[in-house]
């Protein structure tokens, strides 16, 4: 068995893979050690080899991982293992979101990232769910129950936050604002995947995939289907653990 | 070479009425960066050490000889562009110092009084003048300013203010009328170093200083080429910490020292003694300059295992690849001689500027890379810009091309990382 391991911005992940296929998964909210905490989620699988990828790889690699791989990679042999046809990753996480266009054999033609810039991630959701006073599952389903939309025209984080506040002391109704802010988060997760031109299914990963009004709207935006795996935050673990079962064999 | 430490000395710096106070952090602040992003390089070339020594001694030993050369009445210029007419100066016996701009340390500085959200270059250099931080900066008869940018240019008119700035007008068309307005710029330059001197220059003098900065220049081409070869001969650290030296030391003894430089990588060639092995994944960087000591994005591709074969950059090839034909029959000929070299300079400012592309398509197949990085400063649209057209043209030649935009501030160093080791997965498989 070998082990991928995510050290993402906000949560852990984990994947542990034999003969090419996923036999367990975990994910866990990062704590302050994170290598301390992914060293123990890995021991208990007792894997042959680990490979790491998200932010914490060096560091995981420093103390115990064999391997590492960028998200990138990671993602696209993941998305690539359960969507064959795949040839267009949106993967979206807490901290940032980027777009992976794959060439016909699956590899990394080119990609996007967000740089600088907190528009369109899983913090951003967060911080505009807590603006309005929402847990995050309200934040989707308030913004579900509405058909209205408002403007907002700021994707910054910080004054996104400042219109939301002055659209409330308007008196706008918080499931309109929170639909809206759906809106503009496909708005620009469209414009991210039209710069790099979408080609073959494209699927979506990341934590923020669990939002399932965010991917209806997306899929109504791009006007196709949007692929959403079982569970869209492992598949950077799951990429790694493949990567290295691979270079195993 | 842990002996390696940048020297400080505290009357010098009070003389020229600096923060002293402040300042002297910064030697031992860039004594560790230069450490840890230099020193710690495996089998570098011997010739190195003079580089490191002009590190030692860049903000005591040459800020010395610059007021030496004040002294004895020579014009002392400080520049931030490589479309100074630097023979001029050297023609008058001067000194062309190009000016401290490149550091996140005096960004809050500048932005106190300058908007944010301009160039990160502009708002540290001024940040240096009014901080009383950089040495090289209070050490200058006048700054040479151009009006290559808005950010630039407007902030002359603030400058001036702290330190008298020389502003000449870039065109930013390439006809005929645009070359003669060159060519008057480049009198009134010439004017305004006469007035220091007292004399004015002959067109002897004129030719000799071409000839000194034709010699920099064709030794820097001799450098680089060398450094194309594969395996590679010396690091694309080294390499972008020689071609910044470049903007602030003598050039006579510049360039001996690259030539005695390039003897030893033609030695190093033959032997096969290299600083990576020859299946190192090979990455060009192109864009904007990155000025001293702007050494973020060479340490994050180079310390993601890469090495870097090529800048197609201000602080790069844009400075050495053109030189001047000596065989003006008078001065004013060598003048126009001048300034057609300046004209060929192919700088974003210029539109259309489609010289540009075909020059980084050609620096990128002579220098043997298999990926091209393109560097913009945040906020420079008009390199932001004509990205646009280089992933065109990359794509077209199928090339590997990713573009990156960035500052001084170490916040995305993390987010860089990701992105340039991506890339060099993808030109690895």
């Amino acid at each position: 068995m070998h082990v991928g391991i995510d050290l993402g911005s906000r949560a852990i992940k984990l994947a542990a893979v034999k003969d090419g296929q996923l036999v367990s998964s975990e994910v866990a909210n990062s704590s302050f050690e994170p290598h301390k905490q992914a060293q123990e989620m890995v021991a208990r699988y007792n894997p042959l080899q680990v490979a790491a990828t998200g932010y914490g790889r060096h560091l995981a690699q420093k103390h115990f991982a064999q391997q590492v791989i960028t998200e990138i990679k990671a993602h696209s042999l993941g998305a690539r293992h359960l969507y064959p046809g795949c040839r267009t990753i949106l993967d979206v996480g807490g901290q940032d979101s980027k777009v992976i266009a794959l060439d016909e054999r699956g590899r990394v033609a080119q990609f996007q990232m967000n740089d600088k810039c907190a528009a369109g991630t899983g913090r951003f959701m967060e911080m505009m769910a807590a603006s309005l006073g929402y847990a995050l599952d309200e934040f989707s389903s308030a913004a579900a129950s509405s058909d209205h939309r408002v403007t907002i025209n700021s994707m910054c984080a910080v004054f996104a936050e400042s219109e939301v506040v002055s659209l409330r002391n308007r008196g706008t109704a918080p499931e309109d604002i929170a639909r809206s802010i759906h809106l503009s988060i496909v708005e620009r997760l469209s414009s991210m995947l039209e710069r790099i031109g979408i080609q073959g299914e494209l699927v979506f990963s990341g934590g923020v995939a669990r939002n399932s009004l965010l991917v209806q709207l997306l899929s109504q935006r791009l006007a196709r289907p949007v692929m959403v795996p079982e569970s869209p935050e492992i598949i950077g673990a799951f990429g790694a653990a493949l990567h290295i079962d691979k270079s195993a064999v | 070479m842990s002996d390696f430490s940048v020297k400080a000395d505290e009357q010098l710096w009070t003389e020229l009425q600096m923060d002293v106070e402040r300042f002297k952090n910064v030697p031992p602040v860039l004594t560790k960066l230069y450490s840890d992003i230099f020193l710690s390089q495996k089998n570098r070339p011997a010739e190195m050490t003079y580089f490191d020594n002009m590190i030692e001694n860049i903000y005591t030993g040459r800020i010395q000889e610059m007021l030496d050369a004040r002294k004895a009445g020579k014009p002392v210029i400080g520049t931030f562009c490589v479309y100074v007419p630097e023979e001029i100066i050297q023609a008058a016996g001067g000194l062309c110092i190009g000016l401290c701009g490149g550091s996140q340390a005096t960004v809050p500085d500048a932005e106190k009084i300058l908007p944010r959200n301009i160039c990160p270059m502009v708002k540290s250099a001024f940040g240096f003048k009014i901080s009383g931080m950089c040495p090289f900066f209070q050490a200058v008869d006048f700054v040479y300013g151009e009006t290559t940018c808005d950010a630039k240019k407007k902030t002359w008119e603030l400058l001036d203010k702290y330190v008298p700035t020389h502003v000449m007008e870039i065109p930013q068309l390439k006809r005929e009328r645009d070359k003669r307005l060159w060519l008057e710029e480049v009198k009134d330059f010439k004017q305004a170093v006469e007035k220091i001197t007292g004399n004015e220059i002959s067109e002897d003098e004129l030719r000799a200083a071409v000839d000194t900065l034709n010699a920099k220049r064709k030794s820097l081409q001799r450098l680089n080429s060398l450094r194309h070869n594969n395996p590679s001969p010396i690091s694309g650290r080294d390499m972008l910490l020689i071609q910044q030296i470049a903007f602030y030391d003598d050039p006579v003894r510049f360039t001996d020292k690259v030539n005695e430089l390039c003897d030893e990588l033609e030695a190093r060639i033959k032997e096969n003694n290299a600083v990576a092995p020859k299946e190192t994944p090979r990455i060009m960087v192109s864009g904007t300059p990155m000025a001293l000591p702007n050494w973020k994005l060479h340490n994050i591709i180079e310390g993601s295992g890469a090495v870097i074969v090529n800048e197609e950059s201000c602080i790069g090839t844009r400075y050495y690849k053109d030189t001047i034909e000596t065989n003006g029959a008078s001065a004013e000929e060598m003048l126009e001689k001048l300034t057609e070299r300046y004209m060929k300079i192919d700088c974003s400012c210029f539109t259309p500027n489609d010289d540009r592309i075909d020059q980084v398509i050609a620096e990128y197949k002579a220098s043997g890379a298999q990926g091209l990085i393109d560097y913009c400063l945040q906020f420079c649209h008009t390199y932001n810009i004509e990205a646009v057209k280089l992933r065109e043209a990359c794509e077209k030649e199928g090339i590997p091309f990713m573009a990156i935009e960035s500052d001084y501030s170490p916040e995305d160093v993390g987010q860089l990382q990701t992105r340039v080791e991506a890339f060099i997965e993808q030109i690895s498989e």
